[in-house]
């Protein structure tokens, strides 16, 4: 078991111009077909996925995946259509379905490719493409040693259910027939574990992660191991709470859920079809005067790093929070022209959005919050966007005068978005950034815990 | 069968000229002396989907997948590989691949090609094809107009059909050959509505393993509408839900996602062998009051969740989970089974070629019971009545599942009064059924629409159950 998965650094490289010109044969092909515009996204990625447990592999899984997919636009009619071939055949045929879609569809007049003025022109290197030449018996024994130490943790620890190390790389190109060409290639490295505990009450589960685009900046495997098992272990023991009305701190992993909500509430696709809470709050007081929420696209090595967004609209800095007010909202060029405005390059989301952190670490925060709930897990689905409402079952622990008391479960943690936001009273310097949003903790003024 | 599988030659094999000898060829590499088992799977899907928006037929899309997935099995080891491009060299890349979880050495060959058994619970047929595309976009607009017929205060129509053809090959190690052709459609209806100022939304929706032509039978397609806007319209009169724990009336239907969550996870065979589940170890236990029964049922005609064999080619069956609140068994796909030592039951699935396959559920429900359904409400001195509800989720470790009304009423003294805003409800999946005191007559499958995640891979199930009364649940709204 010693082939060596992660490519060397030429092979995909040399592989933009292959994909670059069967996406020109596809907008060729549309054009041939009675297309007035098109645009292609042509992508493969290669992956090696690990996983360890009771010291012996489980599973090893070899990735790799193609895919290549246009829309045609009939004047300002549309059709999409996608297939994992790429031979001429199989081209003909993609284009063929879309554009038959697009004799269905109806007269839209928001309905086009990006505007041409916004398109990137400069692709800066974000520094996104870490090969890792990792063999299978390489990544096993780093699996092998989270586990370990996630074993190490705490005695309580029965066992894994898995541990974990991935590596993968993807190379996509996105042309339009503006002559827009640009391509995006990186790396994704992953360790993770999931750990068991167990007492005379029963079992718990948690786990830890290590996310990055270059190998040399995941968390040690001892490091994720230990930290699984630590927190499988701390949730030992778990009470339920009463109902009642208090403070509320989610951990930065729970908390970018929240703000996850919020980016999806000033999305254009939900504003302009009236779905959001926060409809024509632009300008207005959203948290408060202390939260400032900003976008950097062009970060080196960020996970959510692009030069342009998935219709090549060049992606900049945004303020999107300033002061607590609502600066900005993320629009992609279709809702843009439904709302009479621009193209602010969020079509495909949002790309590495950081909250400014405060200066109380989490410990700090405890202090601040007195008695109160610390969220650790969330589970279902989040917060109804259209009403703001929000009801979610949750984990964590209960905090009395400022420091954790015990493990709490089977609860519910409710309230309006509206209104956690608006009382949304600090945000903590523990940063996490293995994400598209970085935040730290936030500790959110009252909500709703609903228990025994 | 014999169709399915001459469907699936052409489909899958026929185009790369791949042949019987082939798959020896792939078995030849694949099997080494500590390989337990292997299979590859080939597939094909073509699917489709249409949206109206704004009364316009906003979008439509189409895409073919194919591929083959090599997996070989040693011990408790397991080696996978797949490839989109189904010719022999990649098949054969594959199998290298796969195999290099096993230790090296001579391998074996294969036994001679057995055909599979299978039941046939639907038609080999491409629902793409089942409606010209005219067809499809006038139904969209039907439904369109239904919704926007039934009430001035819908303010959004939001209309999807999608529908999917799926061929599937499998070969396994020990010389069976499997062909599955599975139909799959469905149809969802959102709406929007606004009353001074106030937004609410509601949605329905219905699919199966058969044609589009069934939305078109009597009124189905525009019963969802107007079931779309009920719902909504209720939501706009909805309060603050309660917050606590109190007695609990879920409706028949689709709140029989409460089994899938509760339940039906925890009850996978691999949890179960790794003793990570919070039911590891529990067979025979009492985990539910004696009004329980409950059972995952592969093998209903149509149904969305229903599959004639499952991915690893075994006929599906209809597994007893609960007997009267006595833990029976628990869902099985090939490995598990064999590390367990027990007969698998059918639940081998995976979400496509890429991806492994795991025991998953089918459709899970509860069997009907002794009470009236009026009389489960009447009941009831103070709670909550939920009928409709979105998704949910477990912990299988620690057992807690929640999952989320989004239609429900207050009981008060016996009767159901005002509506409350859509809240989660959650549990500890080992109790919860002990404490069902009341299960009605009146047991009824969803409509269609489920969905199950499961690391990551999504396959479509069903649930049901009969009115029912769980005592205590804990109800996650705002006003406690």
């Amino acid at each position: 078991m010693n082939e060596v998965v992660g490519l060397s650094n030429g092979s995909l490289l040399a592989d933009e111009q292959s994909l670059i010109r069967i996406g020109q044969q596809v907008l060729e092909e549309a054009r041939r077909q009675g297309a007035t515009a098109a645009e292609a996204s042509v992508s493969v990625g290669t992956g090696l996925s690990v996983s360890v447990r009771r010291g012996e592999v489980d599973t090893l899984e070899h990735e790799r995946d193609r895919s290549l997919a246009v829309v045609v636009y009939m004047g300002q009619r549309t059709g999409a259509a996608s297939s994992a071939d790429f031979s001429p055949e199989s081209l003909r045929a993609t284009v063929a379905a879309a554009c038959s879609i697009a004799r269905y569809t109806s007269e839209d007049p928001a309905r086009g490719l990006a505007d041409p003025s916004l398109l990137a022109t400069e692709f800066p290197d974000l520094d996104l493409y870490h090969p890792w030449a990792l063999s299978a018996d390489e990544a096993i024994d780093l699996a092998l040693a989270a586990e370990a130490a996630a074993r190490d943790a705490d005695p309580r620890i029965s066992d894994c259910d898995s541990a974990t190390v991935s590596s993968g790389e993807g190379l996509r190109v996105y042309l339009n027939s503006h002559g827009f060409v640009g391509s995006r290639r990186g790396t994704r490295h992953g360790l993770s574990c999931v750990a068991i505990a167990r007492d005379h009450a029963g079992m718990q589960r948690d786990y830890w992660f290590s996310v990055a685009r270059s190998a040399d900046e995941l968390e040690a495997p001892e490091e994720v191991g230990r930290r699984a098992g630590e927190r499988a272990a701390g949730r030992l023991g778990s009470r339920r709470l009463g109902t009642r009305h208090v403070p509320v701190l989610y951990t930065p992993m729970m908390a970018r859920g929240v703000i996850g909500q919020f980016l999806g509430a000033i999305s254009g696709n939900n504003l302009y079809r009236k779905s959001s809470f926060l409809l024509d709050r632009l300008g207005d007081q959203v948290f408060p005067s202390h939260v400032q929420m900003q976008e950097h696209p062009h970060r080196p090595r960020g996970l959510a790093s692009a030069a342009f967004d998935d219709e090549g609209v060049a992606t900049r800095d945004w303020t999107v929070v300033e002061d607590g007010r609502l600066q900005t909202y993320l629009l992609d060029s279709y809702a843009a022209r439904r709302l009479g405005r621009q193209s602010t390059g969020h079509a495909g989301g949002v790309h590495n959005l950081e909250l400014q952190s405060g200066d109380q670490d989490f410990n700090q925060l405890l202090q601040t919050m007195g008695s109160g709930l610390v969220v650790t897990e969330l589970m279902g689905q989040g917060g109804n966007l259209v009403t703001g409402d929000y009801s979610r079952g949750a984990a964590g622990f209960w905090v009395e005068n400022g420091e954790m008391a015990y493990p709490v479960e089977e609860i519910t943690v409710a309230g309006n978005l509206k209104d956690m936001f608006a009382g949304l009273q600090a945000v903590g310097a523990d940063r996490d950034q293995r994400g598209s949003i970085i935040t730290g903790s936030l500790l959110f003024e009252s909500m709703t815990v609903a228990g025994e | 069968m014999t169709e399915s599988l001459d469907i699936a030659r052409q489909t899958l094999l026929a185009p790369a000229g791949m042949d019987d000898a082939a798959l020896e060829q792939a078995f030849d590499r694949l099997l080494a002396p500590s390989v337990d088992a292997a299979d590859l799977y080939f597939q094909c899907t073509r699917s489709e989907s249409w949206a109206l928006e704004d009364g316009m037929i906003k979008q439509g899309s189409h895409s073919i997948d194919q591929g083959v997935g090599v997996r070989a099995i040693s011990g408790e080891k397991t080696g996978f590989a797949y490839s989109d491009d189904i010719v022999l060299p990649a098949l054969l890349e594959a199998s290298g691949a796969a195999r290099a979880i096993a230790r090296s050495g001579q391998s074996r060959s294969l036994q001679a090609w057995q055909r599979g058994r299978g039941l046939k619970l639907y038609p080999p047929l491409d629902p793409v094809e089942s409606l010209t595309d005219q067809e499809k976009v006038d139904l969209l607009r039907r439904v369109d107009a239904e919704a926007r017929r039934a009430d001035p205060r819908v303010e959004q129509v939001f209309v999807n059909l999608s529908g999917s053809h799926d061929v599937v090959l499998i070969a396994d190690g020990e010389g069976r050959l499997n062909a599955d052709v599975r139909p799959l459609v469905r149809l969802n209806v959102r709406v929007q509505v606004e009353h001074k100022g106030r937004r609410e939304s509601g949605s329905a929706g219905a699919g199966g393993r058969h044609a589009y032509s069934r939305f078109l039978d009597g009124d189905r397609a525009l019963d969802l509408a107007r079931e779309a806007v009920r719902q909504a319209l209720v939501n706009l009169e909805a309060d603050e839900a309660p917050a606590g724990t109190m007695p609990v009336v879920l409706g028949a239907g689709w709140p029989g996602i409460l089994l899938h969550e509760a339940i039906g996870h925890g009850l996978e065979g691999d949890f179960n062998r790794k003793g990570s589940s919070a039911f590891a170890g529990r067979l025979g236990d009492r985990v539910a009051s004696e009004y329980c029964t409950v059972v995952d049922d592969g093998t209903l005609a149509d149904r969305r969740g229903s599959l004639s064999l499952d991915d690893e080619g075994e006929p599906t069956q209809c597994t007893t989970l609960i007997e009267n609140g006595i833990l029976k068994g628990y869902m099985q796909d090939r490995m598990n089974a064999r590390l367990m030592g027990v007969a698998a039951t059918g639940n081998g699935r995976r979400q496509s070629y890429a991806h492994l396959p795991m025991p998953r559920m089918t459709n899970t429900y509860m069997l009907a019971g002794p009470h009236d359904p009026e009389e489960i409400v009447r009941s009831v001195d103070r709670g909550l009545y939920a009928v409709n509800f979105g998704g949910g989720q477990v912990d299988i470790t620690s057992g807690k599942f929640v999952f989320s009304a989004s239609e429900a009423y207050l009981i008060e003294n016996g009767k159901v009064t005002r509506p409350v805003k859509g809240a989660t409800l959650i549990g500890n999946g080992p109790d919860v059924l002990t404490r069902v005191s009341m299960v009605g007559t009146d047991m009824e499958l969803d409509s269609g629409i489920g969905t199950c995640g499961k690391d990551g891979q999504l396959v479509p199930v069903g649930v049901g159950q009969p009115t029912l009364k769980i005592d205590a649940l804990t109800v996650g709204g705002t006003r406690g």
